[in-house]
């Protein structure tokens, strides 16, 4: 349900003041993406995304810069990877999209490449939507979109994404291709990065299908997209189907939940601003003033986990040790409580959280401290 | 992680150190490990750009890849470490010890006893995280399919000799890591972290750094100023103080240092074959020789600190004693070495790609017996492991209280004592359940009765047990069979020593249901080599 005119355009002015005057929003990149899905119930990154703040840039002017960063001799590498395998047309590619997801289809022998270049993101995304169009209305050909720029409605503003390729295949459907830099070898990645690239690629997919739905022809986006690998120790392509379907429905659910962040924002002071221009302490009041809910997972998702965790640590909360931490303390949410707790200083005994703790730390105390049960050994 | 474990973490962010996680050490650590710290190149797969590998802490052997994309120059770093870790390993091979096996006579198919040689000691090598076990995976998968010259003298790029056997050992080495409770190839971030319970989570235990710094911290500090120091601390030129312990590095490293530094000396390569007469060429071999040095220094300086690091955690795992079962485990892992060395000798074909079915089966069933295996023997070697299991209900200990004679029925009766055990744990216990205890090393198993009356006023429960086995033929049981009143007793509700499943049948008799037999093992070729190939 898009929400009604003039309460989106509200909504858009409210987050530009969030982001601050003439901060440009940032894009939805993977890392965002990522993020989402690691912790989609953390109300300061959702109102931070949603907004289109710049995680990273506000992490340093908290004093707490993240981590990440690309070294210059991946990132060369990843590039020469893509331009071989979109070489010459796209015609590996294609090979490769009829090879794994189409075997029906004719051979790629002559593939439409249209010009996708045009001003500024809105421009992008017109030009992307037009080539689509055309290609799908003149079916039994294959199309190579190379770098298309699409728009997904996050949070009720445009969030634009740029998947590595779109194929339209000769029946008018269409698939997303994924290309990545980490080594395929003997047919398996590594786990942790093909589900990356799923999540992300599932985004991809969800925003093709609000581009497919303005069309007469309503086309299929395809739900297996195609991953994009250097085959062992070379650096020749090889392919994989992913069927990214769960992921899809996953993010979809999230996004869904995203658009609450209108609730966010009014829960917030007036006058709140993210930018990174602002003097630390007025910045680390604004964050504040939205809860967080940090984990450890944060760490490899989110820019401001530095900030977070050392907001955790100070307040004293278990959960900076792991979630599933949370799960065996009962109501005991911080360290002092369950210290405390343990010794027997406070707490209710009949709570089983409580009696289970200290029987934890009894036995802890008897193994360490030696004594009984020398039978044991 | 289970509750026990949990409040230790909390303890120690409560102290500001790591606390104890076992009374013991539960893996084995030779006499002379070989420690191995390897740096990769970003984005490249299994390139590496240098290490620092050997037995002396006090000097380790610096090999360095100038430019990681030159075959030429990976094939030299990786002849150098063929050069440092065959002759280790090699260093037992000799060593030997009588031992018996179990083997199927091919002719008769009885089960008869041979005898075989078992090496009397393993090599060791050790990562400094997880990260390093799969990148030696990664090393051994890249050169086991290698040809040399002599193997194949058409091989367009033939490897240097001894490359594809290290690739053989590498590859074995990590297969072994997979199994529970092994040691051939330990990452020192795991043994550590099965040692002491930091403050920190588990992802960030995968800091080698941040954890000996929770474990060891410096005077003055809590674990938790260290660990964010080891973590987060850069210089002045935005370099990491404690850099990652690899093999992957810092992107900021790659950036600021690396990259200038490989590109001085491609530029130096050049002007070298560019010039034209000797005065010339020995100028440009100088300038070729400082950017190498350069580059030399800059990995010497990112893998030194993760050296100490690992021979500083050896140092404080050798502080603790070594449990009793730890021994066994070891054997196993001896075993594992002499299998693969008689495989070497034999001149069997290097490790297929992908296992056949009745492999990939039995490879999944050791791991699983194994996996049981190991937390028995943790449990029994180890009353703070107990404590975690009598906390989850596996186990409880107890006093005595009461033993009645009783006798099984039949022709020959046979004792089975009836034990009152009075115990504050609260056991798991099913009708008939059987229970373990140990009795000089063996497992003397006894069945739940029942409960005696209900919970005393303390919260204890009284649990009476029958005696099974392990009392002798006679009809009155051994002396020291049975436990009298008063012992302290503990008792598992988990089997103490692994049966094995089912047989599987031979590799040729694989049914089709899971792809048949095999069929001749082919050797199988070297990956495809072109122009732009990293390894």
């Amino acid at each position: 349900m898009p929400l009604p005119r003039t309460r989106g355009t509200a909504l858009r002015h409210r987050l530009a003041e969030l982001r601050g005057p003439d901060v440009p929003a940032k894009a939805l990149d993977a890392r965002a993406l990522a993020a989402l899905a690691a912790n989609p119930g953390c109300k300061r990154r959702a109102i931070l995304d949603g907004a289109g703040v710049n995680k990273a840039a506000l992490a340093g002017a908290l004093g707490s810069p993240s981590a990440f960063g690309q070294s210059q001799f991946a990132l060369t590498r990843g590039n020469a990877f893509e331009a071989k395998v979109k070489a010459d047309g796209g015609a590996e590619l294609l090979r490769l999209v009829r090879e794994k997801l189409d075997r029906g289809a004719e051979p790629p022998a002559h593939a439409r490449v249209p010009e996708l270049t045009a001003t500024g993101p809105e421009g992008r995304t017109a030009r992307t939507a037009l080539a689509l169009r055309e290609a799908t209305e003149a079916p039994g050909e294959w199309t190579l979109l190379d770098h298309p720029m699409l728009a997904l409605d996050v949070a009720g503003s445009p969030a634009f994404l740029e998947p590595d390729a779109v194929v339209v295949h000769p029946d008018g459907s269409w698939t997303v291709v994924e290309i990545k830099s980490f080594p395929m070898l003997d047919g398996s990645a590594d786990p942790a990065k093909v589900g990356a690239a799923a999540r992300q690629a599932a985004v991809y997919v969800l925003a093709l299908e609000q581009v497919a739905a303005r069309l007469e022809s309503a086309p299929r986006v395809r739900e297996r997209v195609l991953l994009v690998c250097p085959k062992d120790f070379s650096n020749l392509p090889t392919a994989s189907a992913v069927d990214v379907r769960k992921q899809r429905a996953v993010t979809a659910r999230q996004l869904d939940r995203l658009t609450r962040i209108e609730d966010i924002a009014d829960a917030l002071p007036a006058g709140t601003c993210f930018s990174p221009e602002l003097p630390a302490a007025d910045l680390t009041a604004a964050v504040e003033s939205v809860p967080a809910a940090y984990a450890p997972e944060c760490l490899s998702a989110c820019e401001l986990a530095f900030h977070c965790r050392a907001r955790s640590l100070e307040s004293g909360a278990v959960t900076s040790l792991g979630r599933s931490v949370r799960a065996e303390l009962g109501g005991l949410t911080t360290v002092e409580d369950v210290l405390s707790a343990a010794r027997g200083e406070s707490g209710d005994p009949d709570d089983p959280a409580v009696a289970a703790l200290r029987r934890a730390a009894r036995l802890r105390a008897e193994a360490l401290g030696q004594e009984a049960v020398a039978g044991c050994r | 992680m289970s509750l026990i474990s949990t409040l230790a973490r909390l303890e120690a962010v409560g102290t500001g150190r790591a606390q104890p996680a076992t009374t013991v050490r539960h893996r084995h650590l030779s006499q002379r490990p070989l420690v191995f710290v390897p740096l990769t190149t970003a984005g490249e797969a299994g390139a590496p750009l240098g290490a620092l590998v050997g037995t002396d802490r006090d000097a380790p052997h610096l090999l360095v890849v100038p430019q990681p994309r030159d075959r030429d120059l990976r094939f030299a770093f990786l002849s150098e470490l063929a050069d440092v870790v065959l002759p280790y390993i090699d260093s037992f091979a000799e060593d030997v010890e009588a031992a018996e096996r179990n083997e199927t006579d091919p002719e008769t198919g009885k089960r008869v006893k041979v005898e075989v040689e078992l090496c009397a000691d393993a090599p060791q090598l050790i990562m400094p995280s997880r990260a390093g076990v799969d990148f030696v995976r990664l090393l051994g998968r890249s050169m086991r399919f290698r040809r040399t010259a002599e193997q194949d003298p058409e091989a367009p790029y033939p490897a240097p000799p001894r490359v594809p056997l290290l690739g053989r050992w590498l590859t074995h080495y990590a297969e072994r890591a997979r199994v529970p409770g092994s040691s051939l190839l330990p990452a020192m971030t795991d043994l550590l972290s099965r040692h002491w319970a930091t403050g920190q989570s588990t992802l960030e235990d995968q800091h080698l750094g941040a954890l000996l710094a929770w474990i060891d911290p410096p005077e003055g500090e809590t674990g938790a100023e260290a660990a964010l120091r080891a973590e987060l601390a850069r210089d002045r030129d935005g370099q990491l103080l404690c850099p990652p312990a690899g093999p992957a590095t810092d992107p900021a490293f790659d950036n600021k240092l690396l990259a200038p530094a490989i590109e001085r000396y491609d530029r130096a390569r050049t002007a070298l074959a560019a010039s034209e007469d000797g005065l010339e060429a020995d100028d440009r071999l100088g300038d070729l020789t400082a950017a190498e040095r350069e580059i030399r220094a800059l990995v010497a300086s990112r893998t030194r600190p993760t050296w100490d690091a690992v021979w500083q955690g050896l140092d404080l795992l050798r502080e603790l004693p070594v449990a009793g079962r730890v021994e066994e485990r070891w054997t196993r892992d001896r075993w594992s070495f002499t299998g693969h060395r008689d495989r070497v000798v034999a001149g069997e074909p290097p490790q297929p790609r992908r296992d056949d079915a009745v492999t990939a089966a039995n490879k999944l069933a050791a791991r699983e017996r194994e996996q049981a295996r190991l937390e028995a023997q943790e449990a029994l070697d180890d009353p703070l492991v107990m404590a975690g299991r009598r906390l989850a209900g596996e186990a409880f200990a107890g006093e005595v209280t009461d033993v009645v004679m009783a006798y099984s029925e039949g022709k020959r009766p046979s004792p089975r004592p009836l034990v009152t055990v009075r115990t504050d744990d609260r056991p798991h216990l099913g009708e008939r359940a059987k229970v373990f205890r140990s009795l000089g090393g063996k497992p003397q198993s006894a069945e739940f009765v029942g409960h005696e009356e209900s919970l005393d006023e303390d919260g204890g429960a009284l649990l009476v047990l029958r005696v099974l086995d392990k009392m002798g033929r006679g009809k009155e049981p051994e002396e020291g069979s049975v436990p009298q009143k008063g012992d302290l007793v503990c008792f598992t509700l988990f089997e103490h020593e692994q049966r094995g499943g089912a047989k599987l049948p031979e590799p040729e008799q694989t049914p089709w249901t899971h792809g048949g037999p095999p069929g001749e093992q082919e050797s199988e070729a070297a990956d495809p080599l072109t122009q732009e190939d990293v390894l």
